[in-house]
């Protein structure tokens, strides 16, 4: 029973921190129609950025600073790189994003080198939040879990009561029409590029220092926050946060289960189900979950 | 000494220049030296280097001085095959490997092919880390020399100690999908469950390589099982996340590995792996007295990378000595001089097996603790870079202890 | 998709057969021959991709799966063949490749094709993904992560040819290269090549007039992956081992990344991006440390600036050469050569102290171009960056300059 528990707190955990990753996404892709293929690259950066700032200040500035960093340096790459590749169509604003997962990676590894750095939970989170039966159930995860949802809670807060989330909530399903009212909706697209990005580095913040920050987690999580976008639909929100606890119920709980198949156990094949499930999702409802448009 | 800057221009550097001086004995380190490997492969390759200076300094090898040049593989067995067509284009005799069994594999069988098509220009091909036992076994090659004890001797070696451990009653192995932690995992059942029936296997699994970042789950089914030590063959972030995980979660087993000590896994796990990780290796900075210790904190301070293999000293010792005693720098003459050949290393006597051309050497396993000056046990002189944290030694286990039958069926030239 | 040079295409293809046979002549040595070969694999392999993505307009991120699978299929049957289970030449082995790329391009693609655009790409991935996963669970078949090795000079002798010197597996190669580019050409000719065409731009319209866009896809997808196949059993034949890497993501993107540099919307496109990116990744990587992040940005500059690749660039000038009139545009040319080589010494300059500066301990000395320099020197930096803003400076005026005179001789 309390393995059942901890599994579920585990699943809940790890999907609430793969949402944190995939909202920014969705909302650049539902908008700008940029499947940004540097995002991890970004949550990357955020956690590098968190462990620098860290070290000179402190933990909790960094959870301040380095998302505002991060954002600041993707509104840049907005207006100075991919509007430009804008006018070539989606796929040269999808080739430039991979080239540029490729240099964030490659600056990484100058700037800090190539193995993992040592970003450490900061001690006043260290510990566990409660023992069940042996079991502990670190204190850091309970708290990657209350950032989460305050993130999500706050993101809707700005898309349901600001006056910029009503022309961002517009613009999500119809751009075209929120240009033609006149705003001006470039500087949407870097707000939300930037923004996006930033959430981008909060999870990176939250994740960096609960798992290990090195030049090789954009790629680790990297295809696993596509799947997600994919599997909750393109243009929803509500859709990514279903499919990532999703995904994190999938991959913790197939894990768990020892079943065999053909002499192969599902949990050697765990942490490629999310692909099977995207590529299943994309063939039977290519919509995605909650989808409002369809690629 | 940094990789060979060939002339002509950037578009059209495809004519290479022939090599300088051949007065010169060059050794080839085909490893990683870019991308995300790169800090082990320059570890590496400065063992390599350090050790050509000492030579040099001795008067070098039968009049001649030893130079290494670093070719890039990209840990990619393709990209290794490129490189070794550098090597023969600049006329290197001598190449040495060691990260990743694949690249590993690519150029035993490239070597035992260019050897057999070009008589009088072979290569030798010094292995100092691809653990893999099929290349002393049914994969073996009179042209390969293997210096590092494979993962079936490591495991025969942790399993024999292990036996003695009364403590040890449910183990639970977790291991990378792949060929060699395949073998770690068959070597572990079948070498348990011959010298301690009695021992549970409570859990058995294969995660994809490098694809898991929360292992949370993993340690809960440990926990659930009520293991108290674990097997792995993990390495790099798959070994920190997991260890990190088990400290999360209050996993309270020991966890025996292969590459704790490895380039950036102390730094990455940290507190995590006190007191309960272990490693087996063929030395470590706190094996002391030694005859080396100031060697190696030479080296150091020198290279600014910690002294991590013995082996790459011990091979490049042997070879030296192999080459005096065959007064030849000839690869073939070399080979069979060094087939056979017993050596004094600081940590015992080490013997390179005629059968299957596998270096027999003592083993030590070792704890993560604290360094003395932190407040740790006082043998943990050195910590691992300079983290605080280094090893203390659990056990010495001789050369014998490890050895293993072979397949080999090796042919002579 | 524009056909480049109707009249005198035999010329280009003359010039190309030539080019392919005397090419280990201008460029000797076996570094280079691998070298050779490899762009000539790696060409076939491009222009099955811009079947998909130049002239089909599907996006896949996934490609090195049909390439893969059919390398995997060679190897066995090369392993069989020295066995003595059968009889075939080798030269005919690619063959065998390319029906095994076709048959799991019928297997994929019934799936990936139903839908195009990002849909596609994202199952791509997913497949890829899959694929490269199972590639490592199953060492029965796959080998493992060391792969499948196998010898290439098994079974008869070819009229006296075994295969085992390299300069024999090149021209294989470069027959083979031939022969495909002429089939894929040829293929961009068939109503199947137009309307894969008119799916790309409008499937709106081509479902208007009659055609399935579905099976289109599907049957392009299907050629697609027996040309990728093709190159797979030639890069088997060539390196004499396959493994995991053939199906990995990076040999996706990397076919994606050489696809984009040639330049998509050109046939010829993909074969120059080949070529570049064999340069880049082999050669330039022996040059220096920092090739990864000069081939990103590489790419992003093509992206951002020449998007059509660096066909486009070039045959840009086929126009106004015909007409005469590239006198007037040497001088703006090389005032803007002159500046990107003013800014690109900048560059390199301040890349490589990074690059040595990050590595601690290496001493700071490097050499470039000749020159003994110190990284840790702010002299160099200073050097650098001037040199780099310079350049920039100047590669501005150039461009406004080249933009100038274009529009002169477009009017004239």
């Amino acid at each position: 029973m309390d393995f059942l528990l901890v599994q579920v707190l585990n699943s809940i955990s790890y999907g609430l921190l793969l949402f944190m990753l995939a909202s920014g996404l969705t909302l650049v892709f539902s908008l700008m129609g940029v499947l940004n293929f540097a995002h991890a690259s970004f949550y990357m950066l955020g956690a590098y950025f968190a462990y620098q700032i860290s070290r000179w200040i402190g933990f909790w500035p960094a959870l301040v600073l380095a998302p505002l960093g991060v954002g600041a340096l993707g509104m840049a790459v907005e207006r100075f790189a991919l509007r430009r590749a804008h006018r070539y169509g989606h796929v040269a604003e999808l080739l430039f994003t991979f080239g540029l997962a490729y240099l964030i990676e490659e600056a990484t590894h100058l700037v800090w080198g190539r193995s993992a750095v040592p970003y450490r939970v900061p001690p006043d989170l260290d510990g566990p939040l409660f023992s069940i039966m042996g079991t502990q159930y670190p204190m850091y995860r309970g708290f990657m879990m209350l950032v989460a949802v305050a993130m999500l809670v706050s993101i809707w807060l700005v898309l349901k009561k600001t006056r910029i989330g009503l022309v961002i909530q517009a613009a999500l399903t119809h751009p075209q029409t929120v240009e033609a009212l006149g705003h001006n909706v470039p500087r949407v697209f870097m707000l939300v590029f930037g923004g996006g990005v930033a959430l981008a580095g909060l999870a990176g913040v939250i994740g960096g220092n609960a798992f290990i920050t090195e030049p090789g987690m954009a790629a680790a999580l990297g295809p696993i926050v596509f799947v997600i976008v994919v599997v909750g639909g393109m243009g929803s929100l509500g859709g990514a946060f279903i499919a990532s606890l999703l995904i994190g119920f999938i991959q913790t709980f197939a894990v768990s289960l020892d079943w065999g198949l053909f002499g192969y156990n599902i949990s050697q094949v765990a942490p490629v189900l999310p692909y099977l499930v995207m590529v299943l999702m994309l063939i039977v409802r290519p919509k995605g979950l909650m989808g409002t448009r369809e690629g | 000494m940094e990789i060979r800057i060939k002339h002509a221009a950037l578009a059209a550097a495809l004519l290479l220049g022939a090599s300088a001086a051949q007065a010169q004995l060059k050794i080839a380190y085909i490893d990683p030296l870019s991308g995300s490997f790169a800090n082990v492969g320059e570890a590496g390759l400065k063992h390599f280097q350090a050790m050509a200076e000492e030579i040099n300094a001795k008067g070098g090898i039968n009049g001649q001085k030893v130079e290494i040049v670093g070719f890039d593989n990209k840990v990619s067995p393709q990209e290794a095959l490129n490189q070794l067509k550098r090597v023969i284009d600049d006329g290197i005799r001598f190449i040495t490997q060691g990260n990743s069994s694949a690249v590993a594999g690519a150029l035993i069988e490239a070597v035992n092919r260019h050897n057999e098509r070009n008589p009088g220009k072979e290569i030798l091909y010094l292995n100092y880390a691809a653990v893999d036992p099929a290349f002393t076994n049914d994969k073996c090659s009179f042209w390969h020399f293997r210096f590092d004890a494979n993962s079936d001797m490591k495991m025969e070696a942790l399993t024999t100690w292990m036996a003695q451990n009364k403590n040890i009653r449910k183990v639970y192995l977790i291991n990378q999908d792949y060929s060699f932690g395949q073998a770690v995992r068959k070597a572990a059942r079948e070498m348990l469950n011959k010298k301690r029936p009695d021992i549970q296997i409570v859990g058995d699994d294969l995660h994809p390589l490098g694809k898991v970042t929360d292992f949370s789950p993993y340690v809960a089914k440990m926990k659930q099982a009520g293991a108290d030590t674990v097997i792995t063959g993990n390495w790099g972030q798959d070994m920190s996340l997991l260890i990190k995980a088990a400290k999360d979660a209050g996993l309270n087993a020991d966890f025996y590995t292969y590459y704790a000590g490895g380039l950036g896994a102390l730094p990455a796990m940290g507190e995590s792996a006190l007191g309960h990780v272990k490693q087996i290796t063929e030395w470590h900075e706190n094996v002391l007295p030694s005859s080396i210790e100031k060697w190696s904190q030479d080296f150091e301070k020198k290279y600014k990378v910690d002294f991590y293999y013995l082996r790459v000293r011990t091979a490049m010792q042997m070879f030296a000595e192999a080459a005096r005693r065959a007064k030849s720098n000839d690869p073939k003459a070399v080979a069979y001089a060094l087939e056979g050949l017993r050596f004094d290393t600081p940590t015992g006597e080490a013997e390179m097996r005629k059968q299957d051309h596998q270096l027999i050497q003592p083993l030590y396993l070792s704890t993560v603790q604290k360094t003395a000056a932190k407040g740790g046990p006082k043998e943990v002189k050195y910590d691992v870079e300079g983290t605080g944290f280094g090893f203390r030694t659990d056990a010495k286990l001789e050369a014998s202890t490890s050895a293993q039958p072979t397949s080999c069926r090796m042919t002579r030239p | 998709m524009k056909l480049s040079l109707r009249m005198g295409s035999s010329l280009v293809w003359a010039v190309t057969a030539v080019l392919l046979v005397v090419a280990p002549w201008i460029f000797p040595g076996s570094f280079a021959l691998t070298l050779l070969t490899q762009m000539g694999t790696l060409a076939i392999f491009a222009l099955s991709y811009n079947m998909l993505l130049g002239q089909g307009g599907m996006l896949s991120f996934g490609h090195a799966v049909y390439s893969g699978l059919g390398a995997y299929v060679t190897v066995h049957a090369l392993n069989l063949l020295g066995r003595g289970a059968f009889v075939t030449p080798l030269p005919l082995l690619p063959l065998l490749g390319g029906v095994a790329g076709l048959a799991f391009g019928v297997l994929f693609g019934y799936v990936t094709t139903k839908r195009a655009g990002t849909t596609f790409a994202m199952i791509s991935l997913g497949i890829g993904e899959m694929v490269y996963a199972c590639v490592l669970m199953f060492p029965g078949f796959f080998g493992g992560e060391a792969g499948i090795s196998t010898n290439r000079t098994v079974g008869q002798p070819l009229l006296g040819l075994n295969f085992g010197p390299a300069l024999q597996v090149y021209y294989l190669v470069a027959a083979w290269s031939f022969l495909c580019m002429l089939a894929m050409y040829a293929l961009t000719g068939t109503p199947l090549g137009r309307m894969a065409n008119a799916v790309r731009d409008n499937p709106e319209r081509a479902e208007f007039i009659g055609y399935d866009t579905r099976k289109v896809r599907f049957l392009q997808l299907v050629l697609s992956a027996f040309f990728a196949g093709v190159s797979g059993a030639l890069s088997c034949i060539n390196f004499e081992i396959v493994g995991a890497e053939n199906v990995s993501a990076l040999r996706s993107g990397g076919v994606l990344l050489a696809t984009f540099i040639g330049g998509i919307p050109f046939f010829f496109g993909p074969v120059l991006g080949a070529v570049i990116f064999i340069l880049f990744v082999a050669a330039l990587s022996g040059v220096t440390k920092a090739w990864l992040l000069y081939l990103g940005l590489f790419f992003c500059a093509m992206v951002l600036y020449a998007p059509g690749g660096v066909a486009s660039l070039l045959l840009a000038q086929i126009g106004v050469i015909r007409a005469g009139k590239f006198g007037r545009l040497v001088v703006p040319y090389a005032a803007g050569a002159v500046a990107c080589a003013t800014a690109l010494c900048g560059l390199i300059g301040i890349v490589e102290s990074v690059y040595r500066l990050s590595d601690s301990t290496q001493g700071t000395a490097m050499r470039l171009a000749g020159l003994q320099l110190d990284a840790a020197q702010s002299a160099v930096w200073v050097g650098s960056s001037m040199l780099l803003v310079a350049g920039f400076v100047a590669l501005r005026f150039a461009a406004r300059f080249i933009g100038r005179r274009w529009t002169e001789v477009k009017a004239a």
